[in-house]
């Protein structure tokens, strides 16, 4: 008798997922099950989908869900998480949906000190819309609305939330990982572990922000895709903790 | 029992919301309505379960309260007409994930930024959904400082009864009015009905979704009729009015809120004189108080309709009134707040234009 090595996680349902092939959003999730699996946090979790290719994450996830408005997902889980502070609440969101419109939202939760977690699924372009620009869509990149390539005088240039979000006091851990290579992926795996812990112990704001490929819309093979954060992406955001004050002597968040 | 203390609306909203089973309030400042999540901030720090957030914006706070509901909590969140504005995204989410909440629009002049002054410029904003999609939410227009504290604490059941949003529709006048009050009684949580579909961690049952996307239009059909039906329920079950003098009027006069209190001074003022007209107040705005104004208009044949707009919930008494009885309007938009003399000027001038001082 052999021993299984790899098995569906008990926190995805079992539903073939939607997404691309190649694309990051799978990976992600199951590394979010995985981890939710692992901490045996599965009966008091509460997931918070985005509008973005995610927003059927709740079609995965064996964990109750909530979805919210483009954009709303740390406001969502902020009701959430203070009506039931025991409870362990993450929300999902794209670039564009944390990014963009819900770059408030985002911030202001960091910087109360929100004890969730956010899971920033980087893919430089909107991917659910058909590939337009984002605010991180990287300078040279073509997409749909930047057809000559994403100029800085044109455009602005590529928005670095997790740093800005590292600037609010509140926010305890920040690490940008990526999902290109298998190294990648169980180093993610270690980050959404840390973050998830952190809120489990009352630390405050942690967020990973995960370079994900989108073949799709960046019209490359995943192959290339991967190849693509190594040698592009990573330029513009390198992988990093950006801030990590889990063990400082900090005022307890609410 | 509860005794009765001199309050002011905001006050009173706050207060009665508490003793509702209120848990958790979050608001973005903005005048007229500042004193209530004030009182908000100062009462729920003596209660350990209540959260007051000041949010970034509009959008946050109605967003945090749609988090709050799918939690479990019975949730709040207030503001004037921009900020209402704001929360409409808010307010079609909850309508479409059937999410109770409250929501207290303290309307002012508009449109833009308009001023601070009493106005009912959001009627068909509060009446006709407000948000995007097929919704309606349930409009209350209480108009005294008892009525602000009944139908706040009847806000809340309403939410729970029918899963919806409810909005309190007041203005700056009933906001900052201070009149004596008999709060409701401190609701045991305990009390408050039990509820199978809150997110609180699938632990010994299945997981829960709560979500408004439906991609496949026949479900979304089925969604907007399921809730077209809710709404017809509602329809059928709550329609609330006050009669004031109407058993021999010949002229009724309709208006809801502040507007109301008005006309009820003026009609005093021409009953004196012999005039022979009424008082019919919606207390629901949504539903529009239909039934009412269908029998009213068995006896009476001239409508009145006084707004503080240029015209909005008259339409809903043409509606209503099917063309039985002719339906005059008066309105001053803007936040400009008329004198019961004005009114009853403007009743006078029309009760003789129209000959309703000869027996018929
Ligand atoms: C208020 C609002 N504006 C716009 C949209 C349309 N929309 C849906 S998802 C999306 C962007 C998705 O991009 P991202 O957040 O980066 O997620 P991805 O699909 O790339 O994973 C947009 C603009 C919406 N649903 N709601
Ligand atoms: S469009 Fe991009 S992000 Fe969306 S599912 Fe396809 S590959 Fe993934
Ligand atoms: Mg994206």
């Amino acid at each position: 008798m052999s021993k299984p090595v790899f098995h569906r996680p008990k926190y995805l349902k079992d539903a073939p997922f939607h997404y691309c092939p190649g694309c990051g959003h799978s990976i992600i999730h199951r590394l979010i099950a995985e981890v939710i699996e692992e901490l045996g946090i599965g009966e008091i979790t509460i997931g918070v989908p985005p509008a973005g290719c995610a927003v059927l994450a709740y079609d995965y996830f064996d964990v109750d869900m909530g979805e919210a408005a483009h954009g709303r997902g740390c406001a969502v889980a902020t009701g959430i998480k203070r009506i039931l502070p025991d409870r362990i609440v993450f929300s999902y969101q794209g670039d564009g949906d944390i990014a963009a419109i819900g770059t408030a939202e985002t911030i202001h939760a960091a910087n109360r000190g929100e004890n969730i977690t956010v899971i920033f699924v980087n893919n430089s372009c909107y991917g659910m819309t058909g590939g337009q620009m984002a605010p991180t869509t990287v300078l040279g990149q073509k997409t749909t609305t930047t057809p000559g390539g994403r100029t800085a005088p044109l455009h602005g240039t590529p928005i670095d939330l997790s740093q800005m979000i590292a600037l609010a006091r509140g926010s305890v851990y920040i690490e940008r990982t990526s999902v290109h290579s298998v190294r990648h992926i169980l180093k993610t795996k270690k980050a959404l572990m840390k973050a998830f812990t952190a809120q489990m112990n009352g630390r405050g704001f942690s967020l990973v922000e995960i370079l994900s490929p989108c073949p799709t819309n960046w019209k490359l093979t995943p192959v290339e895709a991967c190849d693509h954060i190594e040698k592009e992406i990573t330029k513009t955001f390198p992988l990093k903790v950006i801030k990590d004050e889990i063990d400082a002597d900090r005022q307890g968040p609410p | 029992m509860t005794d009765k203390v001199l309050m002011r609306g905001t006050h009173v909203i706050a207060e009665s919301a508490i003793r509702s089973g209120c848990r958790f309030y979050a608001g973005y400042p903005i005048t007229p309505q500042n004193e209530l999540p004030e009182y908000m901030a100062e009462a729920m720090m003596a209660i350990d379960n209540a959260t007051f957030i000041q949010a970034e914006s509009e959008i946050a706070a109605v967003n945090m309260v749609l988090g709050a509901s799918m939690a479990g909590a019975r949730a709040m969140t207030s503001s004037s007409s921009p900020g209402i504005s704001l929360k409409q995204e808010g307010i079609s989410f909850l309508a479409a994930q059937e999410l109770p909440a409250v929501i207290v629009n303290c309307m002012r002049g508009g449109p833009g930024l308009g001023n601070i002054a009493p106005s009912q410029g959001d009627y068909f904003q509060a009446t006709r959904g407000g948000g995007h999609g097929d919704y309606r939410s349930i409009v209350l227009a209480p108009a005294t400082g008892q009525e602000l504290a009944d139908f706040t604490a009847r806000a809340f059941d309403l939410a729970d009864r029918y899963r919806s949003p409810v909005v309190l529709l007041i203005d700056g006048m009933m906001g900052q009015m201070m009149e004596p009050v008999v709060p409701p009684e401190f609701m045991d949580e305990a009390d408050i009905p039990y509820r199978n579909w809150i997110l609180d961690g699938a632990r010994g049952r299945p997981s829960r979704i709560i979500k408004s996307l439906i991609l496949d239009p026949a479900k979304e059909e089925e969604h907007n009729w399921k809730l077209y039906r809710k709404y017809e329920n509602i329809t059928k079950e709550l329609q609330i009015t006050e009669a004031y003098q109407i058993d021999d009027a010949r002229l009724v006069v309709m208006a809801y809120g502040t507007a109301a209190r008005i006309a009820k001074g003026a009609i005093k003022r021409v009953r004196e004189i012999g005039l022979k007209v009424g008082l019919l107040r919606p207390l629901t705005l949504w539903p529009f108080p239909a039934r009412a104004v269908e029998d009213a208009s068995r006896f009476v044949k001239e409508f009145l309709v006084f707004e503080m707009n240029t015209g909005q919930m008259v339409e809903d008494v043409r509606l209503a009134l099917k063309h039985r009885s002719e339906v005059h309007f008066y309105g001053r938009p803007g936040g400009v707040v008329s004198t019961p003399d004005e009114i009853a000027k403007v009743i006078t001038s029309l009760y003789y234009r129209l000959h309703l001082e000869e027996e018929q």
